[in-house]
């Protein structure tokens, strides 16, 4: 530990930033923006921490990282240790240093945080965990992992977005046998098809995959269960225990006219094209074209839209706007996203709303109607309404328009196993503690039972369904 | 990957693909198809199970070349690899005793019309097929759709082999004469299924079609496969590919076809002055096998 500092000469370090790309540079790649940090600055904020005695952060992190422990590893330069501190709780450290919302999360109640009145002078908790974790993966690239013996049972995870490898992580370290079902080509979930590169490089997370496949993971690309073959066809198949974590993945549109035209895409469509297809590399490296759009809209104010907004630019959109019905403060994305988007670029257009798209004589998209909006009063979400400003009409130009307004729970597995309860969204209800559905023998968790939530929530999810199915699986009740 | 056992032209730019996919082959059913990837980087495209053997694990397959990703297809030889087969995918066909079954068939859809003819078949149903082709040599499967037929009525449009005219013809004559069809199945080039739907509603008579809507995923992830069907929009991949044809806004759906003509035909292009001989002699083998 950095010994004989005082917690005042802590606080007076300030936090250290992460070098990116230049915005200028960045518009035109899809490489990752921070650039990381190097051992003498993470060793520099490592020692801003203050070690608290009770710690704030760990109670805000989801899977309750032991934040001042690997921190305290950190300061003392024991990047190894450290990295295997983090994945005592945390098994995709890579991924969650890059996308957590910290700032509502650990770095939200950090301590140093509190003492500064500043949210953005926390510890910089996800850029260190996001140090620790690549500092490990370049220095410590073997596999690391204690073989144990098999248990004997089969079971079998469907879907391999973050719930998924976690759950198969964690099965697997009890000696079962386990295969995962995957829809795509590809293992990673919203991780591979819809986060792009410059976020998330696809190499993190196959390097996680791959070191799933090393201790044993059976992965099956290309089933999509509940239409490829069903949960029974599971059961009959000999797995005692099944984890559906399929996700939300369903793309929902506004229902306004023109919504079918030519250049109008879901924000998954747009997004799965660029990244899981790679149609940036179009047509030398990837056969998936994608419209590059002069002028693209992007309806939605999430991290999603943000995405989209983002790949446009770097498909050589000249414009790219995100049209927000309410202000940047109800804004769901993260501060960061929003962030970086306006540095490339991004144009903001706050509280209008689209109603029309409107077409050429092809039916190629040539504009967006929209009207003016102003914040009423709030409503079931806590957020002030928007409510539309009569007569404000107007018109913007585009060529392409991004539908990125939410995304519901996958229908495939719940409407092809009507044992398998789900509430009036669609999404599968599972017990709180165990991640147990209505259907013996099934668990579910991540986004297809929380709705659109975050990456450490889904792995949560994905921990807390292993430990009961191994409970089950060795005591046979359920 | 799966292996592929047989990749022959069946006729010019058609080839038949027999490829192992043990769970593809015990689970699908009439009507439904998988999402191929034949290599790194390449698309990912739907094409029906034309048939399918549950015992071997074999699927076949029948593509038409018309682009990049089904020209790059073309050129893997028995015993190489599909990178990726995904499925059985989309809803099978409602099959039942209904009656008296047409089944419209027109170019490449007669593939896709085989295990469904042979399901209704099967139900205890009549079953009349009509097939057309621009031309005789454009005819495929026609041993395969008299064996699952009660009868088998070809059309082409230059006269050069069965009756000269098209299938809206010869369906159009069974419904004046008298024949009680209870279900038209027509599939084939979005305005065939047009023409199709069109004159049956004129009839009353209850008509499905296989969309062939651009798809990615396949699993009702992106919505890219997205039509309106009675004024509302569908997901092909999911709930369809067979919708109602008297509801299919048919018009919508073939300008969606087109959404990246002009980058397909780049891609193809760049495709073919790279595999300029193989293609060639691909195709030479085609005019002659
Ligand atoms: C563009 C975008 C950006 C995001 N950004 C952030 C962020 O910055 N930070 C953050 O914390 N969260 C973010 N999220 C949310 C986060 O990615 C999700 O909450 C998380 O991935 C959910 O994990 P999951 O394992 O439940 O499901 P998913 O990641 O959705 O994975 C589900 C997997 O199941 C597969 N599948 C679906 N149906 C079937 C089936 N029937 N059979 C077999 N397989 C099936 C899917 O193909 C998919 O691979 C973002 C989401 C999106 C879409
Ligand atoms: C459910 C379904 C079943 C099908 N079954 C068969 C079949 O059994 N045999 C057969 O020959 N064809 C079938 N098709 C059509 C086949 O998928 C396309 O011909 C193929 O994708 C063309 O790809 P390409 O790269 O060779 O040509 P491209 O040059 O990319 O495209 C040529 C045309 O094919 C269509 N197309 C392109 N990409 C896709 C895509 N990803 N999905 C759908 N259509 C696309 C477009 O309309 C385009 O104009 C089916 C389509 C669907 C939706
Ligand atoms: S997993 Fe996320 S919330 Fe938890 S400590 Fe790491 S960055 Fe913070
Ligand atoms: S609350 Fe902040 S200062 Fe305290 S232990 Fe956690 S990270 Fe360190
Ligand atoms: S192909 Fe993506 S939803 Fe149908």
């Amino acid at each position: 530990m950095a010994e004989g500092l005082t917690n005042k000469e802590r606080l007076q370090i300030p936090p250290t930033p992460m070098a990116e790309q230049s915005p200028e540079e960045r518009r035109h790649n899809i490489l990752e923006v921070p650039l990381g940090y190097t051992p003498e600055q993470a060793m520099t904020e490592a020692k801003r921490c203050l070690m608290c005695k009770n710690t704030f952060c760990v109670t805000g992190c989801p899977v309750s990282v032991d934040i001042p422990g690997f921190i305290g590893l950190v300061a003392e330069g024991k990047f190894h240790e450290a990295a295997r501190k983090i994945k005592e709780t945390n098994c995709l450290p890579a991924v969650c240093g890059r996308v957590c919302p910290q700032e509502d999360q650990c770095q939200v109640v950090c301590m140093v945080a509190k003492s500064l009145k500043d949210t953005a002078k926390s510890v910089q908790i996800g850029k260190l965990e996001r140090f620790v974790a690549d500092w490990d993966m370049a220095n410590h690239p073997e596999a690391d992992f204690t073989p144990v013996p098999s248990s004997g049972h089969k079971v079998a995870v469907v879907g391999a977005g973050p719930a998924g490898l976690t759950c198969a992580g964690d099965l697997l370290a009890q000696g079962h046998d386990v295969t995962m079902y995957e829809a795509l080509h590809r293992a990673g979930g919203v991780l591979v098809y819809g986060i792009p590169e410059f976020r998330l490089p696809k190499a993190i997370v196959e390097r996680e995959v791959e070191g799933l496949i090393q201790r044993g993971l059976h992965l099956e690309c290309n089933v999509a269960v509940g239409k490829s073959k069903g949960i029974q066809d599971l059961f009959d198949e000999g797995f005692e225990a099944i984890f559906v974590a399929t996700g939300a993945g369903l793309p929902m549109f506004k229902k306004i006219p023109g919504e079918n035209l030519l250049g109008v895409y879901s924000a998954n469509e747009y997004l799965t094209r660029a990244n899981l297809m790679d149609a940036y590399g179009f047509p030398e490296r990837s056969d998936t074209p994608i419209l590059r759009g002069k002028h693209v809209v992007v309806f939605g104010g999430g991290n999603v839209a943000m995405d989209s907004a983002r790949t446009a630019l770097r498909l050589g959109a000249e414009t790219s706007t995100i049209l927000y019905r309410r202000s940047l403060a109800e804004m769901p994305a993260r501060v960061e996203e929003v962030h970086h988007a306006k540095q490339e670029g991004v144009e903001f257009r706050m509280l209008q709303d689209s109603i029309e798209i409107l077409g050429d004589e092809n039916s190629w998209v040539t504009g967006v109607k929209c009207l003016r909006m102003e914040l009423g009063e709030p409503d079931a979400s806590g957020r002030r309404r928007p409510v539309p400003v009569v007569g404000s009409e107007f018109v913007i130009p585009a060529d392409v328009v991004v539908v990125s307004i939410g995304n519901g729970p996958n229908p495939l597995v719940p409407r092809s196993t009507p044992q398998i309860q789900t509430n009036k969204w669609g999404n599968i209800t599972a017990d709180k503690d165990s991640a147990k559905t209505t259907m013996p023998g099934v668990w579910a968790g991540g986004d297809i039972v929380l709705g659109a939530a975050t990456v450490i929530l889904a792995m949560g999810e994905g921990r807390k369904a292993a430990k009961s199915m191994h409970e089950f699986l060795e005591t046979g009740v359920w | 990957m799966a292996k592929v056992l047989i990749n022959e032209p069946i006729a010019p730019d058609v080839f038949r693909m027999v490829v192992v996919a043990p769970d593809v082959a015990r689970y699908r059913k009439a009507g439904q198809f998988v999402i191929v990837r034949p290599g790194a980087g390449k698309e990912r495209i739907p094409l029906t199970i034309a048939d399918a053997d549950a015992t071997t694990g074999a699927v076949t397959l029948i593509y038409q070349v018309v682009g990049r990703t089904t020209a790059v297809m073309s050129l893997i030889e028995p015993g190489g690899q599909l990178t990726d087969i995904a499925g059985p995918l989309g809803q099978p066909t409602h099959i039942a005793k209904v009656g008296t079954v047409v089944m419209v068939g027109g170019g490449i859809g007669v593939a896709p019309s085989h295990p469904i003819a042979q399901a209704m078949k099967a139900a205890g149903n009549k079953v009349i097929t009509i097939m057309g082709a621009r031309r005789k040599d454009l005819f495929i499967m026609e041993a395969e759709m008299r064996a699952a037929s009660d009868e088998v009525i070809l059309m082409s449009d230059d006269g050069s082999y069965g009756e000269k005219g098209f299938v809206t013809d010869a369906l159009r004559r069974l419904l004046d004469g008298g024949e009680k069809v209870d279900l038209v199945v027509a599939i084939g080039p979005p305005i065939m299924m047009k023409m199709v739907s069109l004159l049956t509603k004129g009839y009353g008579v209850h008509t499905l079609v296989s969309l062939n809507t651009i798809m990615v995923d396949g699993t009702g992830m992106c919505g890219g496969c997205r039509v309106t069907v009675g004024g509302e929009s569908r997901f092909v991949c999911v709930d369809g590919p067979e919708f109602d044809g008297h509801l299919v806004d048919f018009d919508e759906m073939m300008r969606r076809q087109r959404m990246y003509v002009a980058y397909e035909k780049e891609a193809y292009e760049a495709f073919k002055s790279g595999h300029k001989c193989r293609l060639e002699a691909v195709a030479k083998e085609a005019h002659h096998g």
